[in-house]
């Protein structure tokens, strides 16, 4: 790259497509890209090297894709993955996809095929544009240099805004080597501010609370992502109202906060589901009545009238009609009831859901036992204090750590809700550790998932971070056992790994450290030894396969019907 | 052709390409029933600008169907409109 492409003194510059892409990526403030280049990418790799931004190769394209998504998760920021054409396009789509469900602002850009190629069936070239279509807040397919200096905020701008989201940028190789002359290079993307509140739905709002006798709250990923836990908490706490979280909410309420009933549906506490069976009011704060939370929404809450606040238009009445919704940013509407509210006690309501919680209460099964799910997840966290942060994989050992962990902060938790990716804990632990590097990471992983995207532990090695991938290994894709075990008669059926493999060799021969507790003389202090001291660890923790998550309501069956184990 | 349960909506697009594969891949993705489409650019508009008659076969979920069309970055406006003498009324003899 000529230097006088970026001598400051000269307001007018001659830049490369791919040039101008980099620098309008620094005025974004983006410090890191997790990628992998390949021939129709090449000029952006080539611009990058004099850029102040750190690259991190991944060794997948879908870990690129997680580790941003990790980085995002973790600061809220917009992140960057690059990859190339045609498979490196597509091995992007899985993690792009999941960035779509759990509104989380990822950009993806992707080389392309030179512009006269397109439509050729050129060597690696696939329609990313179509692809990434539906599972996009928009997607780009960028024609010009010129039209980076609009497309760049723009999708910075776009994957903020409102509601979160991916937005996805192909660039043909000739306009990334196309010569322009830049005057001034545009402003920066920002979220936009969101739609004007009227107080008047605030004060509705109140109203039909102070009328309710049994109100619950209902808090997701909304309240995270407005940044409005503390306003929530003051919001519950004034108005004495209990509070149930999605999957994406953990982490908005302390887990031993008194109005905290933990989290709903599906392998929710039974207390928790059978307070919402006797509720006459929900408030449902940035939730999306995601059927994972509901169950058979005709027998959601059967004696609520809901109120709705989202961000997302299309969300309200989308699931469940509302009495009353409220179109509008969650943490202003909180602040503004803050506001304007009369604080209030509810001591029956509030007897009442003890009762149901000393009655009902969750069951955590061997929960002192170190070689038992619960237990392991207890023990560690014993081990460690709140500033972790914490990953999951996709299956029983996700819904013991949502269940058993105690995620005490906005931002600590990142797990796939909404998509249900295996391979997601490792390459987000890694984005977590890159945008947080003075927290440790601990991912609870299966030996099905990890496996999705093993190849991430050289990632995580090359760049030492502070992670640590707890493999509760039940030999077997243990939650596909489960439901086999409970809906299909026990009729096993491609569950069992009958290869052993062997974790902690897996992760030294990637240079990482890597211990089998179940060999082990005293794996108490191993595992203290391994979870403490820094750097990148792979920590197998053997569990017999028949360990179940209790409770549990049937996929399409009524919350009230919780499936529970012999100790329930 | 336009039954008692047909919508007629008036879109106005960003005359990009792409914007027909945002509108229609929304519909087909989110199983909305779409019996007609008719989109030319706006004539003697100043921005490029579209427009787009849709036919719709949506009663149940036709606000959430506009709700979620809005929500397209290309899509400028929606509007509802009377299906008598519509572009679809008018243009029936060359569908035959
Ligand atoms: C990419 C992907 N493929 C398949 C599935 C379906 N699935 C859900 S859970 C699961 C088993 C996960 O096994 P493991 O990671 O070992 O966790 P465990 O349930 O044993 O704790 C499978 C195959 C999925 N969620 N994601």
């Amino acid at each position: 790259m000529p230097d006088s492409a970026l001598d400051p003194e000269s307001r007018t510059q001659q830049l490369t497509g791919a040039q101008l892409l980099i620098r309008l990526l620094e005025r974004q403030g983006v410090t890191h890209i997790a990628g992998i280049p390949g021939g129709a990418n090449l000029p952006m790799y080539d611009a990058l090297t004099s850029s102040s931004i750190k690259h991190v190769l991944a060794r997948h394209e879908q870990g690129a894709g997680f580790i941003a998504q990790g980085m995002a998760r973790a600061s809220g920021a917009a992140q960057v993955c690059f990859a190339s054409s045609g498979p490196g396009a597509s091995n992007l789509i899985t993690a792009v996809a999941d960035a779509k469900l759990d509104s989380v602002p990822l950009i993806a850009i992707t080389g392309q095929v030179p512009q006269a190629m397109i439509g050729t069936d050129a060597f690696q070239e696939i329609d990313t544009f179509g692809l990434m279509l539906p599972i996009t807040k928009h997607n780009w397919m960028v024609r010009s240099a010129q039209a980076l200096l609009e497309v760049i905020p723009q999708a910075f701008e776009i994957a903020l805004s409102d509601r979160p989201g991916p937005v996805s940028i192909d660039i043909p190789k000739d306009v990334q080597n196309e010569l322009i002359t830049v005057d001034t290079l545009p402003e920066p993307g920002k979220a936009l501010p969101c739609p004007v509140l009227e107080e008047a739905h605030v004060e509705a709002m109140l109203t039909r609370i102070w009328q309710a006798q049994r109100p619950i709250l209902m808090i997701g990923g909304g309240i995270i992502y407005a940044d409005a836990s503390q306003a929530l908490i003051e919001f519950a706490e004034k108005l004495d109202i209990p509070v149930v979280q999605t999957f994406m909410g953990l982490g908005v309420l302390p887990s031993d906060h008194p109005l905290s009933l933990g989290m709903l549906g599906m392998h929710g506490a039974r207390y928790t589901n059978l307070v919402l069976e006797e509720c006459d009011l929900v408030v449902g704060l940035g939730v999306r009545f995601d059927d994972r939370a509901t169950g058979r929404v005709a027998e959601f809450c059967p004696k609520a009238t809901i109120i709705h606040v989202d961000i997302d238009h299309s969300e309200i009445d989308k699931i469940i009609p509302s009495a009353l919704a409220i179109r509008a940013d969650v943490g202003e509407v909180l602040h503004t009831a803050n506001f304007m509210l009369e604080a209030n006690v509810r001591p029956v309501w509030r007897n009442r859901v003890d009762q149901l919680k000393q009655s009902y209460p969750l069951i955590l099964d061997g929960e002192n036992e170190l070689f038992r799910p619960y237990g392991a997840i207890k023990t560690i966290a014993s081990l460690l204090d709140d500033s972790v942060n914490i990953t999951t994989d996709v299956g029983q050992h996700q819904m013991w750590v949502a269940q058993a962990y105690p995620i005490n902060r906005p931002r600590q938790w990142a797990s796939s809700g909404g998509l249900g990716t295996m391979g997601f804990g490792l390459p987000a632990a890694i984005g977590m550790a890159l945008a947080q590097p003075e927290r440790k990471v601990i991912c609870f992983s299966g030996d099905g998932s990890l496996m999705m995207n093993l190849q991430e532990l050289a990632t995580a090695a090359e760049q030492d971070l502070d992670i640590k991938v707890v493999i509760l290994n039940n030999q077997h894709l243990g939650l596909v056992r489960q439901q086999q075990t409970l809906f299909y008669e026990s009729n096993l059926s491609a569950v069992k790994f009958h290869a052993k493999v062997d974790f902690a060799k897996a992760a030294e021969a990637m240079g990482l450290k890597g211990i089998d507790l179940g060999i082990v003389d005293s794996p108490l202090d191993e595992l203290k030894n391994a979870l403490l001291q820094p750097g990148p660890w792979v920590i197998n923790l053997p569990i017999c396969e028949t360990e179940m998550v209790y409770p549990m309501v049937a996929p399409g069956g009524a919350n009230r019907d919780m499936i529970c184990g012999a100790s329930a | 052709m336009t039954s008692k349960t047909m919508s007629l909506l008036k879109l106005t697009v960003n005359n990009h390409p792409g914007v027909l594969s945002h509108v229609c891949g929304l519909f087909a993705r989110r199983s909305y029933n779409l019996e007609a489409v008719m989109v030319r650019p706006v004539a003697g508009s100043t921005l490029p600008r579209s427009r787009m008659w849709l036919l719709v076969n949506e009663e149940q979920r036709l606000q959430q169907l506009i709700r979620q069309t809005e929500k397209l970055v290309d899509v400028i406006s929606v509007e509802r409109h009377e299906l008598a003498g519509s572009v679809f009324e008018q243009t029936e003899e060359f569908f035959v």
